[in-house]
């Protein structure tokens, strides 16, 4: 029985030791030899073939308008870039982990995950010249970093919005209650986006609409929270909803008059606009704010073709490439060489889009994955997990 | 004549309202080709011929083809070989569990191609296996066997057995005999399996964008991204329009040569 | 050589059929039924609830746990089966007048000519005519247009008739082709006993031609029902109603692969019963 106590007490003090030495190290860079899977010392020889996952309209080839940052990228690295595109975060997750990619753009929700699976690497910033002139906002989040090192580099950030055909809803909404609330000319014509973290836009309408509720963190619920949240969402979906999987279909909805309202990216606003028999569409941050996203270009951890990685995430970060992608997604760019490049081609757009405005990203959310210990320093809440989520999602839309 | 007029007339009417009904969307789809504005409202809003350039341009759609061509060329062939031994096999000789085999090669045709997806694909990372042309080409030949099986046993049931007899008489050993009788009176199944299954692999893709790789694409999985990108819908219909045009013309000769049995005993 | 290869072969029937059936049974057998197997484990294996990724070997109920627990999972999969049955019944109704249009009334040019009609379709992408069908099933679409005048309007994307237009309307030629050759394969000289002995069109249709046709009309709904029971493209496309296929293409697209293993029990069971079915009324031999 004494034997028993000192082994045991040995244990927990060799685990305590372990535990609190692995969260000293601050430095930017691994120390020592023990290097961590995926870590690039130095860059080698491109490979010549590059694998991405991208959300799409985030490697265009000059399909749409002469947009294209992808064909010059080829040309000066030899790197062929193949694209599969995700239809949301939990698939981009999947596809990662199937081994088949080198890496891809990844929101936090999906980034997150990601980080803690060990399926993609910290990224050696001093192997890319771009890094050091991307906002500092942008560097070293939740979303892109772990324990002091950065697991990749910002390829944008922007809000979800809220857009209208303007021949049909006359006056100008500025709250999300439009698509929660409905109207007879709205319903049965509500364009929402089909991924479980859409349930964070139900918990906002709830932090505006039911404070009781004591909601503090859109995507960290318990389950009284989330039990209202659903019921909102059933409710909307009572109204006459068409949820939008691929931003196609948004676009193909709103441009027959299927759809009248919904939640967007500026990006879908922005082909709507593009396009003269296209009926008018608005588009605004409504007063409540707003869930948001913020893209990270990540490399696998078993990437096949880390070089041919580092020079894409380099690209991505130079002013031409950074400049035209987020002008044609119509987020907001990383860098404020971006911002002058942006200019060029789009007067206004870093304004518009509050590339540098740091206070403006405070109200918006930014996407993350639900924990079950609610990413809090109370021990005693319990969340909702990122299963839970997805079940409930798959519940709404199978009724 | 054993129909009465009315009745004749009657289903004419009808065969012709339901080859309307059939041709509609395809109308749709060469309509849809040439239509100015991309992005699909109705009715179409100008007439262009600007997609046709593109996808003329196209390294994309080129380099689908390609792949769609030699990945349904591969699993066609492996797909006759592999039905030919068992419609032989099956055919010719009777065991036990018979029954239980020919149950066996129609799963991958009836099983939905989601959980043939899935299966595959788990397996594949399970045992490390990159995917890319060679793992479409063995999901494409695994449910391609029971087309070429079932139009080889079809005909093997009709081909008599006296020809073969008699070769084995005059001294002939069994693989001149398959060679020089057998086969070509398998020809017409051979040839209307080997179609229907290239036709059936050509334009798959439930199970393709599970068993492809991230570089390599066919041509339905280039339409399948290509419909998720609002102004690509005018260039994925031209490119359909084009292959429906290019294929009357195999049909109409496997149907000249077929003689009306390349619809016969199967799909 | 080759003769007493051959000749050994011709002396052993039993190896010879060993040696046709090894490649193409072994090919079945380890491609398909190993990986199927394979998919069928992982429903009995857990999952990290954080990562979604599957832990192997990690024996569980969990996800089993998880289909019966929500009763969704239910309502999905009779909404998916009623479909199908709807859409096997709608392209059996469409394609006898059809089929026998082609065999039995029409000039042999006008025969090879519907014939070919009929097989084209198969030639042209299934993603584009389901877009094409969407032109057309929108609110403001073709359909809609049409009918305008009369007061009425499209249906629009959320309708669930909209996946049963579209399924009967691909899988139609699956069942046009087998029941035109069932058609074919009945001997005029039946038809014209029955008429002889009294039969009217009706009678000879329902006890004579009927009856012959049941293989076929099986055959064909063997793709009509399995092609329905597991897409998820077209309910996806022209629907907001989620099928079968959705939620074990969701589910593995979205890190839950041990609850797609488990669910793809159900459309594996359902096809098999169907297919014993539809081997008795005589469907195999005339596929």
């Amino acid at each position: 029985m004494k034997r028993f106590k000192g082994v045991t007490l040995l244990a927990v003090l060799a685990l305590l030791v372990a535990a609190c030495g692995g969260s000293t190290s601050e430095s930017a860079a691994p120390s020592g030899d023990e290097k961590p899977a995926g870590w690039l010392e130095a860059l080698g020889a491109a490979e010549g073939e590059l694998n991405l996952i991208i959300w799409p309209g985030y490697a265009e080839r000059g399909e749409y308008e002469g947009f294209n940052w992808v064909d010059p990228f080829e040309a000066e690295t030899g790197c062929k870039v193949n694209v599969t595109a995700m239809t949301d975060s939990n698939n981009g997750v999947q596809l990662l982990q199937s081994g088949q990619y080198d890496g891809g753009s990844f929101s936090g929700d999906a980034s997150v995950r990601l980080m803690t699976a060990g399926d993609v690497a910290p990224v050696n910033v001093d192997l890319l010249s771009n890094y050091a002139a991307v906002f500092s906002g942008l560097k070293n989040q939740a979303h892109n970093s772990k324990d002091g090192m950065p697991y990749g580099v910002p390829h944008g950030r922007g809000p979800n919005l809220l857009m209208w055909n303007t021949d049909v809803v006359t006056t100008a909404p500025t709250s999300w209650d439009a698509v929660w609330d409905g109207t007879a000319a709205v319903n049965g014509k509500i364009s929402i986006y089909d991924s479980s973290i859409y349930i964070a836009d139900a918990a906002i309408h709830l932090m505006a609409k039911r404070p009781e509720l004591g909601i503090k963190n859109p995507y960290q619920l318990n389950e009284e929270q989330f039990a209202a949240a659903i019921d909102l969402l059933e409710k909307q979906r009572d109204l006459g909803v068409i949820y939008w999987g691929s931003y196609a279909d948004q676009v193909a909805g709103f441009a027959s008059g299927d759809l009248v309202i919904g939640t967007t990216w500026q990006f879908m606003a922005n082909v709507l606009g593009g396009d003269t028999t296209a009926p008018k569409v608005e588009t605004v941050m409504p007063a409540e704010g707003s869930t948001g996203w913020s893209d990270t270009w990540m490399m696998a951890t078993k990437a096949a073709n880390p070089n041919c990685m580092y020079l894409w995430m380099n690209h991505m970060m130079s002013a031409e490439a950074n400049g035209q992608a987020t002008v044609f997604f119509g987020e907001a760019a990383t860098s404020e060489a971006a911002c002058d490049y942006a200019e060029t081609i789009a007067p206004g757009h870093c304004e518009l889009t509050h590339a540098s405005d740091e206070a403006y990203w405070e109200s918006i959310w930014y996407r993350t994955t639900p924990r079950e210990d609610c990413d809090d320093a109370d021990a005693a809440t319990t969340c909702k997990t990122q299963d839970d989520w997805v079940e409930a999602w798959t519940t709404l839309r199978g009724n | 004549m054993v129909e009465s007029l009315l009745v004749r007339a009657v289903l004419r009417i009808f065969t012709g309202a339901v080859m309307v009904f059939i041709y509609l969307p395809l109308v749709i789809l060469a309509v849809y080709a040439f239509n100015a504005s991309p992005l699909g409202g109705w009715p179409p809003s100008g007439f262009t011929l600007d997609w046709f350039g593109e996808a003329a341009g196209s390294p994309a759609i080129r380099d689908a083809l390609a792949n769609s061509l030699t990945v349904a060329t591969i699993s066609t062939l492996l797909a006759l070989i592999l039905g030919t031994l068992a419609a032989l096999a099956m055919q010719r000789y009777s065991f036990f569990g018979k029954n239980a085999i020919s149950f066996l090669f129609v799963l991958p045709i009836a099983l939905p191609g989601v959980v043939t997806g899935i299966s595959l694909q788990s397996s594949f990372k399970l045992f490390g296996i990159d995917l890319g042309l060679h793992t479409i080409v063995i999901a494409h030949a695994t449910f391609c066997v029971v087309v070429a099986y079932n139009n080889v046993v079809a005909r093997l049931r009709r081909l008599p057995r006296s020809p073969e007899e008699a070769s084995a008489d005059l001294g002939a050993d069994s693989w001149m005999t398959f060679r020089r009788i057998t086969l070509p009176g398998m020809r017409t199944a051979l040839l209307s399996g080997g179609l229907l299954a290239f036709a059936l692999s050509f334009d798959e893709v439930i199970v393709t964008l599970f068993a492809a790789g991230p570089g390599t694409r066919t041509l339905p999985i280039w339409v399948f991204s290509e419909l998720q990108r609002s102004y690509q819908l005018p260039v994925v219909n031209v490119v359909a329009l084009l292959l429906v045009l290019v294929s009357v013309i195999p049909v109409w000769v496997a149907q000249r040569i077929g003689g009306g049995e390349i619809t016969r005993g199967g799909r | 050589m080759i003769r007493r290869i051959t000749g050994w072969f011709n002396r052993h029937p039993r190896a010879t059929l060993g040696a046709l059936l090894a490649g193409p049974l072994g090919w079945i057998s380890i491609v398909y039924l190993g990986s199927l197997l394979i998919l069928l484990m992982h429903a009995f294996w857990s999952k990290d609830s954080f990562t979604g990724k599957v832990e192997p070997f990690n024996w569980t109920l969990d996800a089993f746990a998880q289909i019966f627990s929500n009763p969704v999972y239910f309502t999905i999969a009779a909404r998916t089966i009623g479909i199908a049955l709807l859409v096997t019944i709608a392209a059996a109704a469409i394609a006898l007048p059809v089929a026998y249009y082609m065999a039995r009334i029409a000039s042999p040019r006008k025969r090879a000519l519907l014939l070919v009609a009929v097989t084209m379709p198969l030639w042209a992408s299934y993603l584009v005519k389901i877009y094409a069908w969407r032109t057309i099933l929108q609110t403001n679409g073709l359909l809609g247009w049409a009918i305008s005048p009369f007061g009425l309007e499209g249906p629009g994307l959320t309708e669930i008739a909209n996946s049963w237009l579209v399924l009967t309307y691909l899988w139609l030629p699956y069942m046009i082709l087998p029941v035109y050759a069932g058609l074919e394969r009945i001997p005029n000289s039946l038809l014209e006993a029955s008429a002889d002995l009294g039969g009217r069109g009706w009678i000879t249709f329902r006890r004579v031609i009927f009856p012959q046709l049941i293989p076929a009309l099986a055959a064909g709904s063997i793709f009509t029902f399995s092609l329905s029971i597991g897409d998820y493209i077209v309910p996806d496309l022209v629907s907001d109603a989620k099928f079968i296929g959705n939620v074990i293409y969701d589910n593995s697209a979205l890190g839950s692969f041990p609850v797609a293993a488990a669910f793809s029990f159900v459309p594996i069971i359902v096809m098999i019963g169907y297919l014993l079915f539809a081997r008795r009324l005589g469907a195999f031999e005339s596929l």
